[in-house]
């Protein structure tokens, strides 16, 4: 059985390698953006599960570490005279003026600077619990992002940068999309996944058990900041631009929207629903134009979008509260388990 | 600065902090019967400023008949919003209340887009309130001064309401323990109900004021107003309404000071507020006038 799963993931891995290359080389540049965009949905949608979903802290504030991964990756990567262009107001301050750093080094600073801005926010605000701390998250993301737009010299303030090298792609996306699951699939069954999850269930009793709170609070606050930041990075690479508005609680809650759908606690179900939200979001585009019912043509509704969207949250969460995996994972055993329900028990038969 | 100037600020301050208050306090009502934040609460607040405006100046109803029909339409927005999107996962792991409260708060900020669009409004201006009048050497608008009285007013019923009235009652003894109150034989649905609406009344009169106070309208308008008087409430300590009035006035005042005297510090003065709440949750989690909560096991 063991080996069987085995060769069916390096399978389905082969058959995506091969589907990539093809994408990359037939697909034209709006489906490879799609397909970009759900690979970074899918390390955000993990990012923010593991700290809400698994750790089961409510944390509302995955934009602000998204914007400082987004703006680190930017200011790293950018060339010297686009940095120029860029700040034009007022200049860089040195040292980064000077700097330009490749890709992948810009990208894992980016996720050190989170960590360490998570790890300012989480000491203090993890000692707090539930609403209190989703609101007290929100306020650190809207404090980044206020500073982020006052601080001229270094984030360019409200104008945003633009111009960052599109150095992400699919091997990139879809690259560090499979390192964070495989991080997180180890992470999970680790014995600090297992603490997590203790923590989740019951705080106290995971104390007794001679769980250290907040070592195992801090330390997921931490990982869920690097891979937000990554994120974050790459999406502002994707996008070519970013400005502070881009980091407001919206950004936040479409991230809330694939976990809750994908199930609080479920790396699979998160990957899934990352997929079907960001592919939904460019599908559902034609909602906020002009329809043609036939003779009848209703008005442009610019924000009819975000209507479905926002029902839809509350539709999963009203009717579906576990989503669509709950805290399970999709395993091969269960695909097959999938299939072979139908037959009925043999007399006698304990299956 | 000279003590007019001070003054003048001051008044602005109490101004906006009666403001606050008065949305403040239905956080503070929701949290004390729920333990719940009521996320949606900034966006009712600015429905009843469309309200408002739509019956003024779409439909041409006198100013007292419109924002009278704008407070009893919130009060009613407010116990849908409770009976669709909180009653039925009321026994829900709060996770899921709080997703849910999410969940309404965008949909009525994007119901309000669609439907009233997205561009800004211009509320109507009402002679009586927007007249200049002069106190000694400064001028201040009539409407400044009649905020922080209304406000009084309407606190004052309200206590009246929670401590000697039989409704009132009714909601102290459901935010003591829902359970027991459903044994006395309280209906407890309705009392929920009875407290979105008052809170959700509460909140309309501070968006009408608001919007003759800042006349431009936006359905985005309600979020930072939102945030900052649940920030209010926790000063205060949260489930506590006099502690709610202190916490809108110390967030108002403290906010046009900041300005008045550090004016390079004018674009921070919206994470002000987040910079007080995180240190009040630090150091007095329970607010000013919090009661303090032990854990049971």
């Amino acid at each position: 059985m063991k080996r069987r799963n085995l060769i069916l993931t390096a399978v389905f891995l082969l058959l995506s390698v091969i589907f990539l290359v093809y994408a990359d080389n037939n697909f034209d540049s709006y489906i490879v953006r799609i397909l970009n965009l759900c690979a970074i949905y899918t390390v955000l949608g993990l990012s923010m599960n593991l700290i809400n979903g698994f750790t089961g802290l409510f944390s509302l504030g995955h934009a602000g570490f998204m914007a400082v991964g987004a703006y680190a990756t930017a200011i790293l990567t950018m060339s010297i005279e686009t940095k120029q262009a860029n700040f034009f107001l007022a200049p860089l301050i040195s040292p980064l003026d000077k700097i330009v750093l490749p890709f992948l080094i810009s990208l894992i600073i980016a996720g050190l600077i989170a960590v360490i801005v998570a790890y300012g926010i989480g000491a203090p605000a993890l000692r707090l619990k539930g609403d209190y701390l989703a609101i007290a998250t929100l306020g650190f993301a809207e404090i980044i992002r206020v500073v982020f737009t006052n601080t001229q010299r270094v984030t360019n303030g409200a104008l945003g940068l633009k111009g960052i090298p599109s150095t992400t792609n699919l091997w990139w996306s879809f690259g560090i999309a499979l390192f964070t699951v495989i991080v997180m699939i180890s992470l999970i069954n680790s014995s600090y996944g297992r603490a997590f999850k203790a923590i989740r269930e019951d705080e106290i009793a995971a104390e007794s058990m001679g769980i250290n709170l907040f070592k195992h609070k801090v330390l997921s606050f931490m990982i869920g900041a690097f891979f937000a930041g990554v994120g974050g990075g790459l999406l502002g690479s994707l996008l070519g631009t970013i400005d502070p508005l881009m980091f407001r609680f919206f950004m936040t809650f479409n991230i809330l929207l694939i976990i809750v759908l994908g199930g609080m606690g479920s790396i699979s179900g998160t990957i899934i629903s990352a997929f079907v939200i960001t592919i939904a979001t460019e599908w559902l585009r034609f909602l906020d134009e002009p329809i043609k019912l036939g003779f009848l043509t209703t008005p442009a509704l610019p924000g009819l979008r975000m209507v479905v969207f926002s029902a839809l949250l509350m539709v999963v969460v009203l009717f579906f509260r576990h989503g669509l995996m709950g805290t399970r994972e999709l395993t091969w055993d269960m695909i097959f388990g999938f299939f072979n329900r139908k037959k009925p028990l043999t007399k006698g038969g304990t299956k | 600065m000279t003590l007019d100037l001070f003054l003048q600020h001051l008044t602005n301050g109490i101004s906006l902090g009666s403001l606050y208050a008065l949305i403040a306090i239905g956080y503070t009502m929701v949290y004390g019967i729920l333990r719940l934040i009521n996320f949606a609460h900034g966006d009712i607040f600015m429905m009843s400023v469309y309200f408002a405006f739509f019956g003024v100046a779409t439909f041409g109803m006198p100013w007292y008949a419109a924002f009278l029909l704008a407070i009893l339409l919130t009060g009613a927005l407010g116990i849908l919003v409770e009976r669709t999107a909180y009653k039925p996962i009321r026994e829900a792991p709060k996770i899921s209340i709080l997703i849910s409260a999410i969940g309404a708060s965008f949909l009525l900020e994007n119901l309000a887009t669609v439907i009233f669009g997205g561009r800004p409004k211009t509320f109507p201006q009402i002679e009586l309130f927007t007249k200049m009048v002069d106190v000694g050497a400064v001028r201040i608008q009539m409407l400044t001064f009649m905020i922080p009285v209304i406000t009084v007013a309407l606190l004052i019923g309200l206590l009246y309401l929670i401590n000697h009235t039989k409704s009132g009652m009714a909601m102290r003894a459901v935010s003591k323990d829902i359970e027991t109150a459903r044994l006395m034989g309280i209906d407890v649905n309705r009392t929920i109900s009875f407290t979105f609406g008052i809170g959700s009344m509460l909140a309309a009169v501070g968006g009408i004021m608001w919007g003759l106070k800042f006349p431009s309208i936006l359905p985005l308008m309600g979020v930072i107003p939102g945030l900052k008087c649940f920030i209010a409430a926790v000063i205060g300590g949260i489930g506590n309404i006099k502690g709610a009035v202190y916490g809108g006035f110390i967030l108002g005042v403290g906010e046009i000071m900041l300005i008045a005297f550090l004016p390079e510090l004018t674009g921070y003065r919206d994470a002000f507020a987040f910079i007080l709440l995180i240190v009040i949750l630090l150091f007095r989690p329970t607010g000013i006038m919090g009661e303090k909560i032990s854990e049971k096991v």
